[in-house]
């Protein structure tokens, strides 16, 4: 049962929620709720944004400033939010193809201004909402409606994608891992600028029929025995990391952030006065 | 105190938005808009203002309604292809009520077209570019003077209406220079979104004030928790399927401009009470209209000129009841054939349409048009 102080967070009278019971995406709003509980945010300045898909159905649930966008495009409205705001906490949640496809400019870019959001992306390599297509993460071989052979289409790694692009957090963990999850999420918010916490999040529905991984548990069990830590992932082979799962903090180095930059440029030129 | 500017249409535009109080600009560049942005960068931190140059038009009109969520009078400008890719967030802003402004400063098409060229062939994706239904405010300005004033305008009716307000700019009025007399700020009216007056636990975003039938906006971060969605929604914000409710959204996207027609809709005319033959003409091509209607005027033709102001809502009443007294229009345009189809909708027959069309990048010569108007005249 979620601590009180988390239920305060949510708009109740919307549950049950619509997502299939069972689904990976529930796990990472709760995990979500606690970090920003536990950094001590307000539901007035605390902004959840989203574009489309399963995974951004989540601003709906949660009471605080919500906005629920267009496809693959919440980060360019965040962007704006924040460069308006620079008080404002602001959570994206994304889906992969949210993110990584349609978003995917956006993504790099956010990433690049190193602007104070932190970017959930919840990674269940597949589009959820549209009926189980494939996606930019959609592993090599499984199988999607779209992909009804096997994915012939290279997957993107979005901690490496976040990574080169310049984000100055990024880590990954799964939803077999929540404590780790909410840990990554907090580390996510207290990080000054652009931060990326990808979760590795179930589709049983769509991903899981067609790649036998028919319910939450086998999805969990899944992740439980193919995830890897970072540090003995360092010591592993590449042929041994084959289908492995990464999990653990990436990136975290200190860079000017784009809000702050563009403070001190209206003070250089006399602004405000 | 008044001065005395010599200014392009876009560096118009660009003040003109500034006395409105836009204070948030997000934009990526394309010919010929790109001289609003570039002063809006210059001039918009020193008013402690925000610019930000995004990663393409999406991200830049999507900036710009995060920026007005966040309480901001905001701004987006470009031209056609960035126009086309600014459609599906446009609509985003229709259905959510959010109070934005975007100039569209119309060069040659389709595709990437002529860059440097005027034409005015994204009349009608201002009424219907993004998918759905919604109403539509929308001017063509057709004079550097008149840039800065419809952007003041513009500005006002997106805050008043709560909804995304066009200015339909072209190539020629972008990049002209001529002489503008800029008024005292003191002089200008100034409208601000209607703000809640309830505590945050009783407001509702999207239930209109009985005495207008608008409703209040809250920005982010002033206290206020509400949830926004390009999904219909019910007056509390959230999506629905409940027929009532969707139906009371959508007519009210329409009826909130259509009940203030009258308020919104502006037009221009000359000479047409004795005219038995009216040039309807707007944005750039109005200029030329009206030295041909002039010229006639001197040989001792009967022409009348009449110039929408607000293309959409269109000024039909109004020009109806001219047209049917004139009984004939030449309606010149710089496409095959956009506007007058409104026009032909707005005067019901009652007068006989003569359409002109030039799509070569260049403008209609006043000659052109003086031909027309003598050869429809005898
Ligand atoms: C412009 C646009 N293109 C396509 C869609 C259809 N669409 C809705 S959700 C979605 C993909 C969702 O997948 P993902 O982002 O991975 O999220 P999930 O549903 O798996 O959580 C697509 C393609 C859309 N809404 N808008
Ligand atoms: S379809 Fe998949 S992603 Fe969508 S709610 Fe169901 S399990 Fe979750």
């Amino acid at each position: 049962m979620p601590r009180p102080e988390v239920l305060d967070w949510l708009r109740k009278r919307f549950f049950p929620h619509m997502w299939c019971p069972g689904c990976g995406h529930g796990i990472i709003m709760h995990a979500i709720l606690r970090a920003l509980v536990d950094s001590g945010k307000k539901r007035e300045e605390t902004v959840i944004a989203s574009g489309i898909g399963c995974s951004s159905r989540m601003p709906g649930y949660i009471d605080s400033c919500t906005i629920h966008t267009t496809h693959g495009r919440s980060l360019a409205f965040a962007t704006g939010i924040k460069l308006a705001n620079p008080e404002l906490t602001i959570v994206d949640v994304m889906g992969d193809g949210d993110c990584t496809a349609i978003g995917g400019n956006h993504f790099i870019h956010a990433c690049r201004r190193n602007i104070g959001i932190t970017a959930v992306v919840m990674n269940n390599n597949i589009y959820g909402m549209t009926g189980g297509q494939a996606s930019p993460t959609t592993p090599l071989g499984a199988r999607a409606t779209t992909a009804p052979y096997g994915a012939i289409d290279p997957p993107f790694d979005v901690c490496k994608l976040a990574q080169g692009a310049g984000a100055t957090y990024v880590a990954r963990a799964t939803i077999a891992q929540p404590v780790l999850c909410e840990q990554y999420i907090k580390n996510g918010i207290a990080n000054k600028g652009f931060s990326v916490v990808e979760i590795i999040s179930s589709c049983h529905t769509q991903f899981g029929r067609k790649n036998n991984r028919r319910t939450p548990v086998d999805n969990l069990n899944y992740f439980k025995n193919n995830s890897v830590p970072l540090a003995k992932a360092q010591s592993m082979s590449p042929v041994d990391l084959e289908g492995k799962i990464v999990t653990g903090e990436f990136v975290k180095r200190e860079a000017p952030e784009y809000t702050e930059l563009y403070r001190s440029l209206v003070e250089r030129v006399g602004g405000g006065k | 105190m008044t001065r005395v500017e010599f200014w392009q249409g876009n560096v118009s535009v660009a003040y003109g938005a500034i006395a409105a109080g836009c204070r948030f600009f997000g934009g990526y560049p394309i010919t010929p808009s790109s001289e609003i942005a570039e002063v809006m960068a210059e001039e918009l931190p020193v008013y402690n203002g925000r610019f930000i140059q995004m990663e393409d038009e999406i991200a830049g009109i999507a900036a710009t309604i995060g920026g007005a969520v966040a309480g901001y009078k905001s701004m987006t400008a470009t031209s056609g292809p960035g126009f086309s890719l600014k459609q599906e967030n446009l609509g985003l802003a229709y259905m959510a009520e959010i109070p934005i402004v975007v100039v569209d400063v119309m060069r040659g098409g389709p595709s990437t077209g002529l860059p440097t060229s005027i034409a005015q062939q994204d009349v009608m994706q201002a009424r219907w570019g993004t998918h759905g239904d919604h109403a539509t405010i929308a001017y063509a300005p057709s004079s550097v003077q008149e840039c800065y004033e419809v952007t003041i305008k513009a500005f006002n009716m997106a805050e008043r209406f709560r909804q995304p307000v066009l200015i339909m700019s072209d190539e020629v009025l972008g990049h002209m220079r001529e002489k503008v007399i800029v008024p005292d700020n003191e002089t200008l009216t100034i409208v601000d979104r209607k703000r809640p007056s309830c505590s945050p636990e009783e407001f509702i975003p999207y239930r209109p004030d009985p005495e207008d039938n608008l409703p209040p906006m809250a920005s982010f971060g002033d206290g206020y928790r509400w949830h926004i969605t390009g999904l219909t929604h019910n007056e509390w914000g959230f999506p629905t399927n409940c027929p009532e409710e969707i139906a009371k959204k959508t007519a009210r996207l329409m009826d909130k401009v259509n009940a203030y027609r009258d308020e919104i809709v502006e037009y221009e005319t000359e000479n047409v009470e004795d005219a038995d033959v009216i040039v309807v003409a707007y944005g750039s091509v109005a200029r030329t209209a009206l030295s041909a209607v002039r010229q006639a005027r001197d040989k001792g033709l009967k022409v009348g000129y009449f110039r929408p102001v607000t293309l959409w809502p269109f000024p039909d009443r109004e020009l109806e009841s001219l047209a049917e007294k004139a009984g004939r229009l030449i309606v010149p345009e710089l496409n095959f054939g956009q506007m007058v189809h409104e026009i032909e909708r707005a005067v019901h027959g009652k007068a006989a349409m003569v359409q002109m069309s030039l799509v070569n990048g260049e403008l209609f010569q006043p000659s052109e048009i003086l031909e027309k108007i003598e050869e429809v005249a005898r």
